[in-house]
């Protein structure tokens, strides 16, 4: 599997805080990783290097064969890295029609009128189609969520970083969320996929990574990285053996 | 369920701490809550569980003064404190967890926490003890509260919230953006905070977690209670039935 966004040998910190040290991340496409790790271990971070948000200390970011490290977040956008964010970040006195026509239309360098089509498309398949005229920032906490998914979306990514997006879900509507990303996936897109419930990202993803102390102290297939004794000890807060 | 039926299932004549009688919430023309009732004895936990929408939020905000009602539809230690305003609230011991943590984002994380204790409650809660519970937070006391990871910031809306020294504390998604094992933490700690004197409101979609953690559970359905007990009285399918209606 070639990869599509690659981490190279990046390192970044924060005073003393070492969140990436000498890090090798490379993501296949069409390809659907997940990332666990404590509290403030920086995995956040990461998206922020990824999208450019955020600059290395040292490293290389790839997308493709193509070194982006030095470009933009818009540029970034436009060549298919797409994000969402843990609070969701509506323009809530836009409707979500509206939101989505933004995503679309700046990520996209397309004029408004060419993007309405894509867009009602993409919050139909969110399932979102009868809010589209709805006020952004009145929306449920699942609706935001599937709103943040939708811009996302609507931006034609490559590759869809996900940070926390089932966090404060109940369990049916988590399952929603987890049927909507596998069939985001299944249309070609490759996912990066932040998350503390950790039977959701089991439902998708095909390969676990878990960021400690600026490594990853887990890089293996779901089930075993979970249980891997490190990530038990200091992440799942379990014996491994349980 | 009404309250003089929940006091004699509990077997006290008492007052409880909490009071919600027939509460009705509105968010403009919509209304959101009909007619809510529920009680929170002292040191107990209470579940409110329910979709999304359901109007869990909603009941936590009202408690906590965000959304006005009428006086006497939330009652606080025998006070009516229905059209009271949040600060008077926060001074008479009812502190929030408030969903998407809210932080002063200008403050650093230990000026965030103080803002908490300025209120000038006297209890157990100090900088000290809600860095015992945080020691990350004690790391990380001088930087800005938004340089913080979201499960960090969670971890400062709650020792925000116990610096209040509040007798009754409201949790919207207490877990939210934790860790595992620091949601296993916090749980574990719950009954030592409420043996502190703390009454304890959780909205949590985690069910597993807050059912086990409680004395009592309250099921939202569409703005209205669906089904009330003891999370031991209550059967997984009674559960699942208020939950989504089916």
């Amino acid at each position: 599997m070639s990869a599509i966004l690659s981490l190279q040998k990046v390192s970044k910190s924060f005073g003393a805080i070492v969140i990436a040290n000498d890090l090798d991340l490379s993501l296949g496409d069409g390809e659907a990783l997940g990332m666990l790790g404590p509290n403030g271990a920086g995995k956040t971070s990461l998206f922020g290097i990824m999208t450019g948000t955020l600059p290395p200390n040292a490293g290389r970011v790839l997308l493709g064969d193509r070194d982006i490290t030095g470009l933009s977040p818009p540029q970034r956008c436009r060549l298919g890295i797409a994000r969402s964010f843990q609070v969701p970040q509506p323009f809530g006195g836009m409707t979500v029609f509206e939101n989505l026509v933004v995503a679309a239309a700046f990520a996209r360098g397309k004029r408004e009128s060419e993007v309405y089509q894509a867009a009602a498309e993409t919050l139909e398949e969110c399932g979102l189609g009868d809010k589209s005229n709805r006020q952004a920032g009145s929306l449920t906490l699942l609706d935001r969520k599937r709103l943040e998914l939708a811009r996302a979306l609507a931006t034609r990514p490559r590759v869809l970083l996900l940070d926390e997006v089932a966090g404060g879900l109940s369990e049916a509507e988590c399952e929603v969320l987890v049927v909507l990303i596998k069939r985001i996936r299944l249309s070609g897109v490759s996912i990066i996929w932040i998350e503390h419930i950790v039977h959701a990202l089991l439902a998708v993803v095909d390969r676990i990574v878990v960021l400690a102390g600026g490594t990853f102290i887990a890089d293996d297939k779901p089930e075993a990285a979970v249980k891997h004794p490190r990530v038990a000890e200091i992440y799942m807060g379990i014996p491994a053996d349980e | 369920m009404t309250l003089a039926f929940a006091r004699q299932i509990d077997g006290s004549r008492r007052m409880a701490l909490l009071e919600v009688d027939r509460l009705d919430a509105f968010y403009g023309d919509f209304q959101a809550l009909f007619g809510v009732s529920l009680a929170v004895e002292e040191g107990q936990i209470v579940s409110v569980i329910g979709a999304n929408g359901a109007g869990k939020s909603t009941l936590l905000q009202s408690i906590a003064g965000l959304i006005k009602s009428s006086a006497r539809m939330i009652v606080f230690d025998g006070v009516p404190i229905g059209a009271m305003r949040p600060p008077p609230l926060v001074l008479r011991g009812i502190a929030s967890i408030p969903e998407g943590r809210r932080l002063f984002s200008s403050l650093s994380v230990k000026e965030n926490l103080q803002v908490g204790g300025q209120i000038g409650r006297r209890g157990p809660w100090t900088l000290e003890s809600v860095f015992e519970l945080f020691p990350r937070l004690r790391e990380r006391r001088d930087q800005r509260s938004t340089s913080l990871s979201g499960g960090e910031q969670q971890m400062v809306a709650i020792g925000r919230a116990l610096m209040t020294n509040p007798r009754l504390l409201l949790c919207d998604e207490l877990s939210l953006g934790l860790a595992p094992i620091i949601v296993r933490e916090i749980f574990a700690l719950l009954p030592k905070i409420v043996a502190l004197g703390v009454a304890v409101v959780i909205v949590e979609q985690d069910i597993v977690q807050a059912l086990a953690a409680s004395k009592q559970v309250y099921c939202l359905q569409e703005g209205r209670v669906t089904l009330s007990g003891s999370p031991a009285q209550l059967t997984r399918e009674a559960v699942k039935a208020a939950y989504f209606g089916v």
